[in-house]
């Protein structure tokens, strides 16, 4: 799926320039659940960035399934998110102003599918994630656990080939933050994609089979 | 997608929304009022020149004015019976129609040019003419009548043996006309002029004389569309008919009728013809006159005048409003630069009063506060746009990382914004729509006065003046100051009810506005949201 070789990203900053990522080489495979940890600051998110094609290394490569995606453009790079990837933030980032519903339709809108289409298949991936009965909710009145589920449909709704999961329970209580990884965890077995997940949390670490640690900038893979 | 997530938007910033929208509806209401009440003082000018010019009339073309020095004044002369003479007294009386001196007429060929050039649907000439009458009473002088005038110094009339000559002195009276009797001058006379005079309008030897005038205008009897006349109103009797062409008939301006008591099927004498009214005319404006006084056959009034085939203004109508100046330009070159066009633009500077002042006010500080109001309501509606986008930066990061173009947001940005301004343009013309009526309720009026500016002859001028002078001991005749000419000045000074309008163009330029106020904040606020980097608009809110 991935394969990032001799990746570095510096940031500049008053300070003198900042390495997020320091010539980092690592692969990920199709299908598989990976975890990435580390300290705050050591570039976890930068990492999760640079596979998400939200942004691009300074030096190095990025391949996802063999392209670089580390040289497409922004409109192509858009479409590749479009297509192959899906996002759960922390914050579940959903629109305020829009339902349940209408929040997961946001992923296909980008597809051009008809609106009925669009209407179908969010009802659907709103139904795997328990929620069909809060499709017409706008984000105000959901829970934060519910939130995040509507933020888990709306990345699975275009059937990605990889969903990416920046401390998708770090605002969840411990209940619901189980309940959300079970709910991500069953999705990568029933449809085989790949799972990537930002986390803190060593609970929801451990349910990965890959695991990545990143430390001032430096990558350690263990696999289980 | 569009407009769901677009309306729920705009309804979740209420508070933005009408603020902006708010903004752009003053702004816009101010321009709409602007426009309106200059529209309605446009109306108002054209309605006071078309007191004095005519409605229809797009160009007036006179000649340029010309005083001849030295030319002094009018001349009243009279013959040895040039009057009528009791034991008592000698009354004279004289009627005369005219051009005043030193005005300037414009020729057939030259009328005839001006129907000729392009652009020019119609044209009617006129001639504009005084009708001076004068009245005088003189005692007896005990002049040897047969003899020699005993008159003698400057402005002495010449060569008239016996005569009486009453010409006003072109220098002070008391060095002029008052007679000396030279030793030899009248040897003949056995009654010397050192005779006192007597009888006279007092029996003591006084004398009277009064000098009225009036304004005619010689007016074309076929031609009605042009012209002074189709501004004024016919209150009694009718207008000319061609056959009328040829015929002794006057229609009288309804001010004059009054104070002169005159009626339909009166006669009024003018260059001593009389002339049988047949119809009064009202100003448009019920507080002011026509042009002139009295209104003549134009083939009349050239003969009585002695001014065949001559003409003082001539009032063109165009073929089209777009044509106008392309008309007046054409104009100008066949006639010559002794030859004034005008437009009604070019008049409107004769145009004096409150109307005069609220036109200024309306046209230079009114445009210019509209403009800064919509500039700063445009300035307003980009600022708050650009503040709402980075406000929802995250929002945007989070539709590029699922995968929406830079265009879609622009797109979505620059909608709402659109939208906005929509909203406040139709409120804008609600607003000032309401503001005109009321200004219309209210009806303000504003005073005008328009003048022609033809001035003609030398200056001062006499109007109806009864002159008299008393007994001069030791003096003959009597000496009255002579200030020279006539002045004919076409003036109209009226009230004018202000009304303004909405026209369509107002309508449109509002939305207009609206639409370039929404357009340019949602530019502003798209390029923003085009311009942030999904993982910085991310990586912000960690």
């Amino acid at each position: 799926m991935y394969e990032l070789t001799n990746v570095v990203k510096t940031y500049k900053s008053k300070r003198g320039p900042v390495t997020a990522m320091d010539d980092v080489t690592v692969s990920i495979a199709d299908g598989d659940m990976v975890s990435i940890q580390g300290p705050t600051g050591g570039g976890k998110s930068t990492l999760l960035q640079m596979l998400g094609g939200l942004d691009r290394p300074t030096s190095g490569t990025v391949e996802l399934d063999g392209e670089r995606i580390d040289k497409l453009g922004d409109l192509a790079l858009a479409d590749v998110r479009a297509h192959k990837i899906g996002f759960v933030f922390q914050n579940y980032n959903l629109i305020p102003t829009l339902t349940a519903q209408e929040n997961v339709e946001t992923a296909l809108v980008p597809l051009g599918l008809p609106e009925s289409e669009r209407r179908e298949k969010a009802l659907a991936a709103l139904a795997s994630v328990q929620l069909a009965d809060r499709a017409t909710h706008l984000p105000g009145e959901l829970s934060g656990g519910q939130q995040q589920r509507v933020a888990i449909a709306r990345a699975i709704v275009k059937e990605p080939a990889v969903i990416l999961a920046d401390e998708p329970t770090g605002n969840l209580d411990e209940a619901t933050r189980d309940e959300i990884i079970t709910v991500l965890e069953n999705l990568w077995r029933e449809k085989g994609i790949t799972l990537v997940i930002v986390t803190h949390d060593s609970q929801v670490a451990r349910r990965a089979k890959t695991h990545l640690r990143i430390e001032a900038g430096k990558v350690s893979v263990t696999k289980k | 997608m569009f407009f769901k997530y677009l309306w729920r938007e705009l309804a979740k910033r209420r508070k933005q929304t009408t603020l902006i929208a708010s903004g752009l509806a003053v702004a816009i209401a101010l321009v709409v009022v602007v426009a309106g009440v200059s529209d309605g003082i446009k109306q108002a000018q054209s309605q006071a020149l078309s007191g004095l010019y005519g409605i229809g009339t797009d160009l007036t073309i006179s000649k340029t004015q010309s005083f001849t020095p030295g030319q002094g004044g009018q001349r009243f002369q009279f013959g040895a019976s040039g009057g009528t003479t009791t034991s008592s007294k000698q009354t004279f009386n004289r009627s005369r129609l005219e051009v005043a001196r030193g005005s300037a007429t414009l020729t057939q060929a030259q009328v005839d040019k001006v129907a000729a050039t392009s652009g020019v649907a119609t044209a009617v000439a006129t001639l504009k003419l005084n009708a001076t009458t004068f009245n005088g009473t003189l005692p007896t002088f005990g002049f040897n009548r047969g003899g020699q005038s005993s008159q003698s110094g400057q402005g002495s009339q010449s060569g008239q043996q016996g005569g009486n000559a009453f010409v006003p002195p072109t220098t002070s009276p008391s060095t002029a006309a008052s007679p000396t009797a030279s030793p030899s001058a009248s040897a003949s006379s056995t009654t010397s002029a050192s005779t006192a005079p007597s009888g006279g309008f007092d029996g003591k030897g006084g004398s009277s004389f009064s000098i009225t005038s009036f304004s005619v205008e010689g007016v074309s009897t076929s031609v009605t569309k042009v012209g002074p006349l189709t501004a004024a109103t016919l209150t009694s009797g009718r207008l000319f008919t061609a056959a009328d062409a040829s015929k002794n008939v006057t229609v009288l301006d309804a001010s004059y009728a009054k104070t002169n008591s005159l009626k339909v099927g009166k006669t009024v004498t003018m260059g001593g013809t009389r002339f049988t009214v047949i119809g009064i005319v009202q100003s448009s404006s019920a507080s002011a006159t026509t042009p002139s006084n009295a209104y003549i056959p134009i083939k009349i009034a050239q003969t009585l005048s002695g001014s065949t085939s001559a003409y003082t203004t001539v009032y063109v109508a165009a073929t089209s409003s777009d044509v106008i100046d392309s008309t007046k330009s054409a104009l100008q070159k066949t006639l010559g630069s002794t030859v004034t066009v005008s437009s009604e633009s070019d008049l409107a500077a004769n145009v004096s009063g409150s109307l005069a002042t609220s036109s200024n006010l309306i046209n230079q500080m009114g445009s210019w506060l509209a403009l800064l109001v919509l500039l700063a309501a445009f300035a307003t509606s980009i600022l708050f746009t650009t503040s709402g986008v980075n406000r929802r930066v995250r929002e945007f990061g989070t539709l590029k990382a699922i995968g929406w173009r830079s265009r879609r947001i622009v797109v979505q940005v620059m909608g709402e914004s659109l939208v906005t301004g929509i909203l406040g343009g139709v409120l804008g013309l609600a607003l000032g729509v309401g503001a005109i009526a009321i200004i219309n309720a209210v009806g303000p009026t504003l005073s005008a006065s328009v003048s022609s500016g033809n001035f003609f002859g030398g200056p001062g001028g006499f109007g109806g003046q009864a002159m008299q002078s008393g007994q001069q001991s030791g003096s003959g005749g009597p000496g009255f100051g002579g200030p020279g000419g006539f002045q004919q000045q076409a003036s109209n000074a009226m009230n004018i009810v202000l009304h303004s309008s909405v026209q369509p163009w107002m309508v449109g330029a509002a939305i207009g506005f609206a639409i370039i106020g929404g357009l340019l904040a949602g530019i502003f606020g798209g390029l923003r949201a085009a311009r942030l980097s999904p993982a910085q608009a991310l990586r912000s809110l960690a």
